[in-house]
């Protein structure tokens, strides 16, 4: 497949989904935007497709906490169809209110399983350290160590987005569990702070920014989360979630200030390519 | 039967925050605080169903606990707190929707909120905390210990349709019967209405009563804008001047008119104004108001103050794609004693119209990209939520005209009781019994049936599925319905419409002002598509009848007839009003201006009004849909304060042309010189404009008005002479008004807000990658003064910081264009590498938050141009802008800017900012001012930069 079609989620309060489209077009996919209707009616199928990304925005309203609603929507209706997606390794992407739905679904971090009643959850997205939605640019760090066959192109390079939500900060039930997924390869994406200063424009861009970990500090780490985690992936590899918006860093102009480089077009490249 | 599940977390950020709160708003002793959700939850079925409910949708296992049928036991004061019946939960219907998922057909939920509130706490402490953080008595009930659930009521009613009789009534009592049902009319119209049904032999009903006196209110027709007023003013040199004024919205009309660029699409006409962007697209602009229900109700208030702007964009068949909001309050450490009785403190009041703008903009995924904060404790009881929303549409694809045989169809939210009278209830001043008697007139939004409609609109539009469209807002379908009917008449059958639930009377249902509709004039033959349309997207229509070409309106109930009123009545039957005005030019004083010191500075960059929003902005989403350019705090540390917002509406296009807004507002000025005022604000919208790379020849304008009660002459007097400000301003800036709004009567027993005149600026930047902002200095780079002061002090921070008694403003610009013109020239050549503009705190302030935002130094002398240096560093006169710009570029710049541009100094390695005084100034004195950066940065932002 030369442009593979890649599915792009709407349900009611869906926000930042022409921000993905967009991105997935200029990464070289063709962007379709479905809506959830038109799923359960099966106007569409999800495995017509080469991959799934769930985008940002308030999933209905998010009135019963940050994505909850689109997660059971997601296991009663559509829970085999993504298992199957994930079995033939297509990639799976949430971002921001897709990542919190992936889950509250259970197919983070996993292992997912769409039959079953009620999800075992030991890890969630809940409310800021701060209890505020917060809009700022932060710098990620793509783990050297993750798992994910698809980001492996991507790995210990830097991605420079906005984060813009109220309840992103990544809790785990317990220490260990948190050691373990990064010593199982899933934790996918850290919060960093930058170290260098913003390089003069003369730069050429694919310089790249030096960092080193957030260590919990706002505001690099922006919402408190455990080992400043922004993202993780699934034990497949297949399914990545997170919470900042590489989708809003795909044209240089979009950056707000000075320093050239970390560009979020890299991560739907990387995502196009495994779905072809 | 009825369940009562409890859900809570151990360590919420909420209860932190509750905790951290209680001493702000004078309730000591809270130590701690527990936070749950209640659900009570009525339902038919299993009890492991409500288990599997809770698992599935309620309940967060890593944070969270749950106790169903029990409840946790109740430490310290335990309260509860409910929506009242009736009042928008969002939260319930969702649970509710989802509980149907999972195969729970009937479940109903009522939701409530309880507080554990733990620490050496008397009742009294108790019921403060309650009122000041934790209820809004206009929407929730509250006691202590367990609340019974409330669910809204079932019980239907019989429709009655109430004739009201108005025959042989005296003035006296039609004033009467006005107040009694919150009419707002004077006697003249209560007159004008007796004398039409007189001649119809019969009684008004109830819902034709009340559907004149929305569509007559202050807030629909805008009977002082269209009054015939006398002007009488006063000039402190004892000079008397007579104006007379047919319409002052003729006179704003007029100045946009006598201008008509080739670029203006349609300027008063509709809902908002229309602009074009390039040759396929035009821009919609409208700035809002929703000032009564803020204060009433903060987040509700703030909330559809958003949710009703964006729907005027969307009534031009635009695709909203930015928000703006300008707020006004109390000073936030206002103690108890100046409080006025029955209103919500300032901080109280900025948290919750901050939480509802967020709320609803960030739901709608619009980004919020400018806007201002201001102070005053003449806006303590009366603040002002000054919302906006920006639109794109397709040239030529906006279509208004409704035909007959149309259908009359309505989309978007159900009906309630949310909002009845609230048309009305604007046009009145405010007391102590407001919240009594206009309780209901508060909505709470719904952002996400809003985005549906958005949703529904944008096709329907491409696809050409209506001929004309209009927003429900105030009024309801009163003002909607018999507005777009106008010229056609209308056919209503009311009872097809969902309600939220039972027991609504037709003129209820006529006049809710239930929130997130759209009424659309659809050809018969379109019908079909759009309720494809709109069922692909969860979106509720309702086909309510038709244009039918009687010039009637006519309204049903089932058999009742409702309403059967000529429109010509309804529309052309109101007296015009005329009134007196008087405006008295204050005496000047004599000014002694406080010595320099450095701790002066700091004083300013902490001072409310200039110190960093960016707790506030930081709450907003101004990222999403990716077009955000210039944002609003800037610099590598993201916290300088930027003049105004760029955005490429069109990110996937190729065009490099982008859209500029900015706003300019000095209501302390206006104090003394409304006129004055509206030149000033005007000017400051414009540098704003300008600093970050907009082309002054191409500026859209709207005014807003915020003022007291007009039928007192001196507040009206303040508002002519505002008007005539803004008339004069248009051609002077040559850059019309397309759009504007007034909002009077904000007044609260008997005292008036300052007369606020909010600008908004629509422009645009040619080459975003030309667009530049305030943080982008580098060390070594020249500073330039463009412009002069005019040394008056009067309405400035400064006046305000040190009681200097000031009451001379400065003088506004006889011919500001040129100026700019050269500032833009030089900003799209390239030769500047950062621009910010001198406002509140002037020339030092303007130069501080420019260190700040960039973490460099800076080494300038000011030139004094006569005045004291206290003076010549912080009075706020027009037309200045800071410029830094590569050494290299020095000719460039003298050469361009001639006679308007002066270097001052450079930027520096040493991190600090030096700003010396001289009346030459080719020659450096000793720095009058001398601060680091780090203290800068911890005045302005309250953090160690």
């Amino acid at each position: 497949m030369a442009q593979p079609p890649i599915l792009i989620l709407h349900s009611s309060g869906t926000n930042r989904d022409g921000d993905a489209a967009q991105a997935i077009r200029l990464a070289g996919g063709v962007p379709h935007i479905v809506h959830l209707n038109h799923l359960r009616r099966g106007d569409v199928q999800i495995n017509d497709h080469a991959a799934l990304l769930i985008p940002g925005g308030f999933s209905y309203a998010d009135a019963l906490g940050a994505g909850q609603r689109l997660a059971l929507e997601l296991r009663l209706w559509f829970g085999e169809a993504v298992a199957e997606l994930v079995s033939r390794g297509k990639p799976v992407l949430g971002i921001c209110n897709g990542f919190q739905a992936l889950v509250r679904a259970g197919l983070l971090p996993g292992p997912f399983e769409p039959n079953t009643h009620v999800v075992n959850r030991q890890v969630t997205l809940t409310e800021n350290a701060n209890g505020l939605f917060e809009c700022r640019w932060v710098t990620l760090r793509v783990e050297p160590t993750v798992r994910s066959s698809w980001l492996q192109p991507l790995k210990d390079t830097l991605i420079r987005c906005p984060v813009a939500h109220g309840e992103g900060r990544f809790v785990t039930s317990s220490d260990d569990l948190t050691q373990e997924l990064q010593t199982s390869g899933l934790v996918a994406f850290r919060y960093q702070t930058p170290t260098t200063q913003p390089t003069q424009p003369t730069q050429p861009t694919s310089a790249c920014p030096q960092s080193s970990d957030a260590r919990g500090l706002y505001p690099a780490n922006p919402n408190g989360s455990v080992a400043d985690i922004a993202g993780i992936c699934d034990r497949s590899g297949a399914v990545v979630g997170l919470m900042p918006h590489p989708e809003n860093h795909v044209f240089d102009w979009q950056r707000p200030h000075g320093a050239v480089g970390g560009s979020g077009l890299a991560l739907f490249e990387a995502l196009v390519e495994a779905a072809k | 039967m009825t369940v009562r599940v409890t859900v809570g977390a151990p360590l919420s950020p909420l209860a932190a925050a509750l905790v951290a709160a209680a001493p702000l708003v004078g309730a000591e002793g809270l130590q701690n605080c527990d936070v749950y959700r209640v659900y009570h939850l009525d339902f038919d079925g299993a009890r492991t169903q409500i288990e599997r409910l809770c698992a599935e949708v309620l309940v967060d296992p890593v944070v969270e606990q749950v106790w169903i049928g029990t409840e946790p036991p109740r430490l310290g004061h335990s309260i509860e707190v409910a929506p009242l019946a009736g009042v928008t939960d969002v939260e319930a219907r969702e649970l509710e929707s989802a509980a149907r998922q999972l195969g729970l057909r009937n479940l109903r939920a009522a939701t409530a909120r309880r507080y554990d509130l733990q620490g050496n706490l008397t009742n009294e402490t108790v019921a403060l905390l309650s009122r000041r953080l934790l209820v809004n008595e206009t929407i929730e009930q509250w006691s202590t210990g367990a609340l019974p659930a409330v669910f809204p009521s079932r019980i239907s009613v019989p429709t009655e349709v109430v004739a009201v009789p108005l025959r042989g009534l005296d003035d006296r009592e039609l004033a009467d019967l006005s107040k009694a049902r919150l009419l707002s009319l004077d006697t003249h119209e209560m007159r004008a209405i007796q004398e039409y049904f007189g001649s119809l032999a019969r009684h008004p009903t109830d819902a034709e009563l009340e559907t004149l006196a929305q569509t007559w209110s202050e807030h629909c027709v805008h009977k002082t804008f269209t009054a015939e007023i006398e002007l009488l003013h006063s000039k402190a040199n004892g000079q008397r001047i007579v104006s007379r004024h047919k319409s002052l919205l003729g006179e704003l009309r007029q100045a946009t008119e006598a201008l008509n660029p080739w670029w203006l699409r349609s300027a008063f006409v509709d809902d908002a104004g229309i602009v074009a962007f390039d040759d396929d697209f035009d821009l919609a602009f409208k700035v809002e108001t929703h000032n009564h229900p803020s204060a009433l109700e903060p987040f509700g208030g703030a909330n559809t103050g958003i949710g009703g702007v964006v729907r005027d964009v969307l009534a031009v068949s635009a695709r909203p794609i930015a928000c703006t909001n300008v707020l006004c309050f109390g000073p936030e450490d206002l103690s108890d004693e100046r409080m006025p009785r029955g209103v919500h403190h300032p901080r109280r009041m900025r948290e919750g119209v901050v939480a509802g703008i967020a709320d609803y903009a960030n739901k709608l995924g619009l980004p919020t990209l400018n806007g201002a904060v201001v102070y005053h404790e003449g806006y303590t009881a009366n603040p002002l939520v000054y919302c906006g929303a920006l639109g794109l549409l397709r040239h030529g694809k906006h279509r208004n005209s409704a035909q007959v045989g149309d259908r009359v169809v309505c989309i978007g939210g159900r009906v309630g009781r949310d909002g009845i009278h609230g048309a009305t209830f604007s046009s009145a001043s405010m007391d102590t019994t407001t919240v009594d008697t206009v309780g209901a007139a508060v909505q709470i939004g719904d952002p996400i049936t809003e985005k549906g409609c958005i949703e529904v609109v944008e096709r329907a539009c491409e696809a050409g599925l209506y001929n004309a469209i209009t927003d429900c807002g105030a009024g309801g379908l009163s003002s909607a319905v018999g507005e777009m009917g106008k010229h056609l008449g209308v056919d209503i059958h009311l009872e097809g419409l969902p309600l939220k639930y039972p027991g609504l009377q037709p003129w209820e249902i006529w006049l809710s002002e239930a929130q997130e509709r759209m009424v659309l004039a659809v050809p018969h033959s379109a019908l079909g598509a759009l309720r494809e349309l709109c069922a692909d997207w969860d979106v509720e229509l309702t086909d309510l009848g038709s244009f039918t070409g009687s010039n009637d309106l006519v309204v049903r109930h089932g058999d009742h007839t409702v309403i059967n009123m000529s429109m010509d009545f309804l529309h052309h039957g109101l007296p015009r009003r005329k009134l007196s005005a008087i405006w008295v030019d204050p005496l000047p004083s004599l000014v002694s201006t406080p010595g320099l010191g450095d701790a002066l500075l700091l004083e300013f960059l902490a001072h409310p009004d200039i110190a960093s929003k960016e707790d506030i902005v930081r709450r907003y989403d101004h990222e999403v849909r990716g077009g955000s350019v210039v944002r609003p705090y800037v610099g590598q540390h993201g916290d300088g304060p930027a003049d105004a917002a760029v955005i490429k509406p069109l990110t996937s296009a190729d065009t490099t042309r982008a859209v500029v807004l900015s706003n300019g507002l000095c209501p302390r000025v206006g104090v003394h010189d409304p006129y004055a005022m509206a030149l000033l604000a005007l000017d400051e919208a414009v540098r704003n404009l300008v600093a970050v790379g907009g082309d002054p020849n191409r500026v859209a304008l709207l005014d807003n008005f915020c003022w007291g009660d007009p039928t007192k002459s001196d507040r009206l007097g303040g508002l002519v002479r505002a008007v005539q400000g803004c008339v004069e301003g248009a051609r002077r800036y040559a850059m019309p008004f397309i759009s504007g709004k007034d909002s009077l009567f904000n007044e609260y027993e008997g005292r008036a807000i300052p007369g606020t005149l909010l600008i908004s600026a629509l422009g645009v930047v040619p080459d975003l990658h030309r667009a530049i902002n305030s943080a982008q200095m580098r060390v070594g780079d020249d500073l330039w003064l463009v412009g002069w002061g005019s040394g008056a002090l009067g309405g400035s921070v400064a006046d305000a910081l040190y009681a200097l008694g000031a009451t001379q403003v400065p003088s506004p610009l006889a011919d500001p264009l040129p100026r700019y013109r050269r500032v833009h020239a030089l900003i799209m050549a390239g030769l500047v590498s950062s621009a910010h503009d001198c406002s509140d705190g002037g020339l030092a302030v303007a130069l501080a938050e420019m260190a700040i935002g960039a973490r460099c130094g800076l080494a300038v002398t000011v030139p004094t141009d006569g005045e004291d240096a206290f003076t010549a560093f912080f009075n706020e006169g027009p037309g200045r802008l800071v410029l830094s710009a590569p050494r290299h570029n020095r000719d460039a710049l003298a050469a361009s800017l001639g006679r308007f541009g002066r270097l001052i100094g450079a930027a520096t390695a040493d991190e600090l900012i030096s700003i010396a005084a001289s009346n030459d100034h080719a020659e450096r004195s000793t720095p009058s001012i001398s601060i680091s950066l780090a203290e800068a940065v911890l005045a302005f932002t309250k953090r160690i930069g």
